[in-house]
C-alpha cells in the first residue's frame, strides 16, 4: 500500500514536470512585458562605473523628461543578446539610457561594454543586488520607463526586442 | 545526390532492423535457450553497419559538398578547408542525431560482445531496452531531423559553417562527449535488464563497472575539451561560464560520479542495490533531458540549435516514456533488500561512500535547480530570471570545503566497521598546518580569507593525502591518481581565481601601455587572405620586469561565408601562468581594444583534469 503511494506521487511529479516542460515549449524565448502604471520608483544613491563619482538617481531623472533605467550584468546571457538592441535604441532616439550594472565585477563590466558598445549615457553599479531588489526588479536583464517625476510607465522584463523599441518611441512622442 | 539516397535507405533499413531485433530478443528470451542465437549478433552487426554507412555517406556529402542534400547546403561551404568539412558533419543538429545513433548501435554492438559471461536472458533484456531506445530515435531522425532532405535546384553555394564552431579541439569534442553521454544508456539498458532479471550483485556489479568507467572516461574527457575550446576561442578567458549548455553536461557527470562510487558497494557488499539502479537510470535520463533543453530552444544559451518545436515535443515525449517506463518496472520488480545481518556502520567506508553520493546529489540539484528553475518559473508565474554564475559559486563552493575533507578521511576506511579512534592526531595536525599554508599564501589577496584559506587548506590536506597514499599504499592507483587531480584541480582553480590579473587598454600600433612592472606594446599589423577568411595579425611584445620579452600574436578573423567577426587570442602557456592577449576592433579599424591577462596555474586546470580521468581509465585495465 505505502509503495502505491509512492509510486503515484512519483508518477504525479513526473507528470507536473512534463506539463511544465510542454507548456514551456510554447513560450520558449518569448518575453513579455508588465504593464505598471503610476508606480514611484524608489530614490537611490550609486557610483558610477568608470569615474565612481556619486550620484543621486532623482538628480538624473529630473534633467529629462523620460528616462530608460536598465539592469545588466555582464555574466547574464540575455544581456548579451539585448545590448544590440539597446544601441539601436540610443541610435534611433535620444532619450536618456542609465545602465544599472548588476553583482558584477567592475573589470568585467568594462570588458563587457569595451566591446559591445557603449548604449548608457551612465552606467550606475549596484555590487551586492540591494539596489535592484529596492527597484522591484526579479532579475537580469529588466528595463524601467520612467518620466522625471520618477513615475513608472513600463517596465520590461527580460531582453527588450525592437517591438519593445517601437513602443518605447510611441509612448515617449505620444 | 547519390550518396543521399544510400544514407536515407541505410537509415530506414537500420530503423527496420531495430525493429525485428525488438521482436526477435523477445522471442528468443521466451525461448530459454542456454546460448545467445548467433542471429541475434549478425543483426546488430548488420544495424551497426547501416549507420557507419549513412554516416559515412552524410560525411561523403560534406566532403564533396553536395549542396542538393540541405543539412550540407545549411552548414557547409566549398572554400572551408577539408577537415572542418569532415568535422561539420556533427556540427549541426541532424549530422549530431546521426553521431548518437552511431553511438548507440556501437555500444551495444560490444556490450554484446563483451558479456558473454553474463547470464543470457539479462543479454537479451538489454538488448531490448537499448533497441527501444535506438528505435526511439531512428523514428526522431526519420521523422523531424533527416539528414538527407533534397534540395531542388541544387544550389551553387552552401551557407557556412559557424566559425566559432571551426576549431580543431571543437571538432573532435562531440564524438568524445557523445560516447560519454550516450554510452550511458547501455548502462540504463544493462539495469533495467538486471532488475527484471533479479540480477543486482557483485558480479553485474563487477561487469556493469567497466561500463559505467568508459563512459566517465569520455564524458570527462569531453567536457574538458569543450572547456578547453570556450577558453581560447570565445575570447573572454573563462573556462566555465555555467551556460546551460556546459550544465547540462555537467549534469549527468555528476550522476556518473556517484554512480562509480556506488557501484563499489555494490560490488564490495551486495549493499544500495535500488541506489544503484536509480543512479543509472537517472544518469541516462539527465542526458536524455539535456538534449532535449538544448535542441528545443526552451532555454536561452550562447550553444544553439536552430529550434524547432516539433524536436522538443518529440524529445520530451521520449524522455517521459523512459521515465514512466522504469518507474513501472521498478514498481513491479523492485525487491526490499532484505539482508539484515548486513548493517552499515558509521564509521566505515560505506557510509563515506555514500557521504560522497549526498554531496554529488546536492551539486546535481544546485545544477539541475539552477538550470531549469527559470522555466518553471516561466510557466507557472510568467516571470523571467536569468541565473548566473553568483548564484552557483555561492551555493556550491562552501559545500566543496566540507567536501574536500571527506575525501581525505574516506578512502582510507576500512569496509564494514572501523573505528574513529584510528584517525590520529598526527593527520589533525597536518590539517592546521595546511590551512596555515594557505592562509600564508593568500593573506595579500582581497577575499574572505578565513573561507578561502580554509578551503585552500582542505585542497592542499587532500593533495599531501593522496601523495601519501600513492607512496605507501600502492593497490588503488587509479582511485588516487583521480583524487590527487581533483585536489589538484580545486587548488589550480583557486589560485587561478586569486592570483589571475588583466588590463584592457584601447591602443593604436606603436603605442605602450604598462601594467603591473611589465611593459605592453603593440608592435605592428599584418593582414593575410586565408582559405575562407581574412586574417589580421597583430604583433606584441611584453616586457617584464627582468627584462625577458616574449612576444604574443592575437588574432582577428574576417570570415566570408558567413560574414562573421571572430577574435583568436593568442596564449603563451608556462608551468606557473598563461599570458593571455586578444584584441577586438573597434571603430575605424585603427584603434584596438586589447585585454592582456595573466592567469595562474591554467595549466594546471587542464592537467589535473586528465589526471582525473587517466585515474579512471586506469580502472578499466586494473585487474581485480
Amino acid at each position: 500500500m505505502k509503495k502505491n503511494i509512492f509510486y503515484s506521487i512519483l508518477f504525479l511529479f513526473f507528470l507536473f514536470i512534463f506539463s511544465i516542460f510542454y507548456k514551456g515549449l510554447d513560450n520558449s524565448n518569448i518575453y513579455t512585458t508588465e504593464k505598471i502604471k503610476n508606480e514611484n520608483l524608489s530614490a537611490f544613491i550609486s557610483k558610477e562605473l568608470f569615474s565612481n563619482e556619486q550620484f543621486d538617481s532623482n538628480d538624473i531623472i529630473k534633467v529629462n523628461k523620460f528616462t530608460i533605467i536598465n539592469i545588466w550584468s555582464s555574466w547574464c546571457i540575455p544581456c548579451k543578446q539585448e545590448h544590440s538592441v539597446l544601441m539601436d535604441l540610443k541610435e534611433k532616439t535620444n532619450i536618456n539610457i542609465i545602465g544599472l550594472n548588476y553583482k558584477d565585477k567592475k573589470n568585467n563590466a568594462i570588458n563587457f561594454i569595451n566591446k559591445l558598445g557603449n548604449p548608457f549615457s551612465k552606467i550606475l553599479t549596484d555590487p551586492d543586488g540591494v539596489i535592484s531588489i529596492s527597484l522591484g526588479a526579479y532579475g537580469v536583464p529588466e528595463t524601467f520607463l520612467i518620466n522625471n517625476e520618477s513615475n513608472v510607465i513600463r517596465k520590461y522584463i527580460g531582453p527588450l526586442t525592437h517591438d519593445n523599441i517601437l513602443e518605447i518611441i510611441n509612448l515617449i512622442k505620444s | 545526390m547519390i550518396s543521399s539516397y544510400i544514407g536515407y535507405y541505410s537509415l530506414i533499413l537500420g530503423f527496420i532492423l531495430s525493429i525485428i531485433l525488438l521482436i526477435y530478443s523477445i522471442f528468443c528470451f521466451k525461448k530459454n535457450n542456454k546460448k545467445i542465437n548467433q542471429n541475434i549478433f549478425s543483426i546488430l552487426f548488420l544495424q551497426f553497419f547501416t549507420v557507419v554507412l549513412s554516416f559515412i555517406s552524410l560525411i561523403y556529402s560534406f566532403i564533396v559538398s553536395d549542396f542538393t542534400n540541405e543539412t550540407v547546403y545549411n552548414n557547409s561551404h566549398t572554400t572551408k578547408p577539408l577537415f572542418y568539412k569532415i568535422t561539420g558533419t556533427w556540427g549541426n543538429h541532424e549530422g549530431s542525431l546521426l553521431l548518437w545513433l552511431l553511438v548507440l548501435t556501437l555500444f551495444i554492438f560490444l556490450f554484446i560482445i563483451f558479456s558473454k559471461k553474463q547470464p543470457t536472458k539479462y543479454r537479451l533484456l538489454s538488448v531490448f531496452f537499448q533497441q527501444i531506445i535506438i528505435c526511439g530515435f531512428f523514428l526522431f531522425l526519420l521523422s523531424t531531423s533527416n539528414p538527407f532532405n533534397l534540395l531542388f535546384p541544387a544550389p551553387k553555394e552552401g551557407l557556412g559553417l559557424n566559425p566559432i564552431l571551426q576549431d580543431p579541439a571543437l571538432a573532435i569534442h562531440p564524438p568524445i562527449l557523445y560516447l560519454g553521454y550516450v554510452g550511458s544508456s547501455i548502462i540504463f539498458s544493462a539495469s533495467l535488464a538486471s532488475l527484471i532479471q533479479n540480477n543486482i550483485n557483485s558480479k553485474w556489479a563487477k561487469h556493469i563497472k567497466k561500463w559505467i568507467q568508459t563512459a566517465w572516461f569520455f564524458l570527462t574527457i569531453g567536457i574538458l575539451l569543450g572547456s578547453i575550446w570556450a577558453y581560447y576561442e570565445l575570447g573572454w578567458g573563462g573556462f566555465w561560464f555555467w551556460d546551460p549548455v556546459e550544465n547540462v553536461s555537467l549534469m549527468p557527470w555528476l550522476c556518473l560520479t556517484a554512480l562509480l562510487h556506488t557501484i563499489i558497494v555494490l560490488e564490495k557488499r551486495q549493499l544500495l542495490k535500488s541506489w544503484t539502479l536509480i543512479l543509472s537510470i537517472a544518469t541516462f535520463t539527465l542526458s536524455m533531458s539535456g538534449t532535449f533543453l538544448v535542441r528545443s530552444g526552451i532555454l536561452n544559451s550562447v550553444h544553439t540549435f536552430a529550434n524547432d518545436p516539433a524536436r522538443g515535443v518529440f524529445i520530451l515525449l521520449f524522455l517521459f516514456f523512459l521515465i514512466i517506463l522504469s518507474l513501472i518496472l521498478f514498481f513491479i520488480y523492485q525487491e526490499k533488500e532484505a539482508t539484515p545481518q548486513k548493517k552499515f556502520f558509521l564509521v566505515s567506508k560505506e557510509t563515506s561512500i555514500l557521504v560522497n553520493n549526498w554531496f554529488m546529489m546536492y551539486f546535481l540539484s544546485v545544477v539541475l535547480i539552477g538550470t531549469t528553475y527559470p522555466i518553471f518559473l516561466e510557466v507557472m508565474v510568467d516571470e523571467k530570471i536569468s541565473i548566473g554564475p553568483p548564484f552557483f559559486n555561492k551555493l556550491l563552493i562552501p559545500f566543496l570545503t566540507f567536501f574536500l575533507i571527506f575525501m581525505s578521511l574516506g578512502p582510507k576506511l576500512n569496509w564494514i566497521k572501523d573505528n574513529y579512534k584510528n584517525i590520529k592526531y598526527s593527520r589533525i595536525g597536518l590539517f592546521l598546518i595546511c590551512i596555515l599554508i594557505s592562509f600564508y599564501l593568500i593573506k595579500n589577496t582581497s577575499t574572505e580569507i578565513l573561507f578561502t584559506s580554509i578551503l585552500g587548506g582542505a585542497a592542499l590536506y587532500l593533495l599531501l593525502t593522496t601523495i601519501r597514499e600513492f607512496l605507501v599504499n600502492k593497490h588503488n592507483i587509479s582511485q588516487t591518481i583521480s583524487h590527487f587531480g581533483f585536489s589538484l584541480f580545486v587548488l589550480s582553480i583557486l589560485l587561478n581565481s586569486l592570483f589571475s590579473s588583466e588590463i584592457s587598454a584601447n591602443m593604436k600600433i606603436g603605442q605602450e601601455v604598462i601594467y603591473k612592472k611589465e611593459q605592453i606594446k603593440f608592435l605592428s599589423l599584418e593582414t593575410h587572405k586565408k582559405e575562407n577568411y581574412k586574417s589580421v595579425i597583430a604583433n606584441f611584445e611584453i616586457i617584464d620586469k627582468k627584462k625577458n620579452s616574449i612576444y604574443l600574436y592575437p588574432e582577428i578573423r574576417i570570415y566570408n561565408q558567413p560574414n562573421i567577426l571572430t577574435s583568436e587570442a593568442d596564449i603563451k602557456s608556462t608551468i606557473f601562468f598563461d599570458k593571455f592577449l586578444v584584441i577586438n576592433l573597434l571603430k575605424g579599424e585603427e584603434i584596438f581594444n586589447v585585454r592582456y591577462q595573466t592567469k595562474q596555474f591554467m595549466i594546471w586546470i587542464w592537467i589535473s583534469t586528465c589526471l582525473i580521468s587517466i585515474g579512471g581509465i586506469l580502472g578499466i585495465f586494473k585487474r581485480l
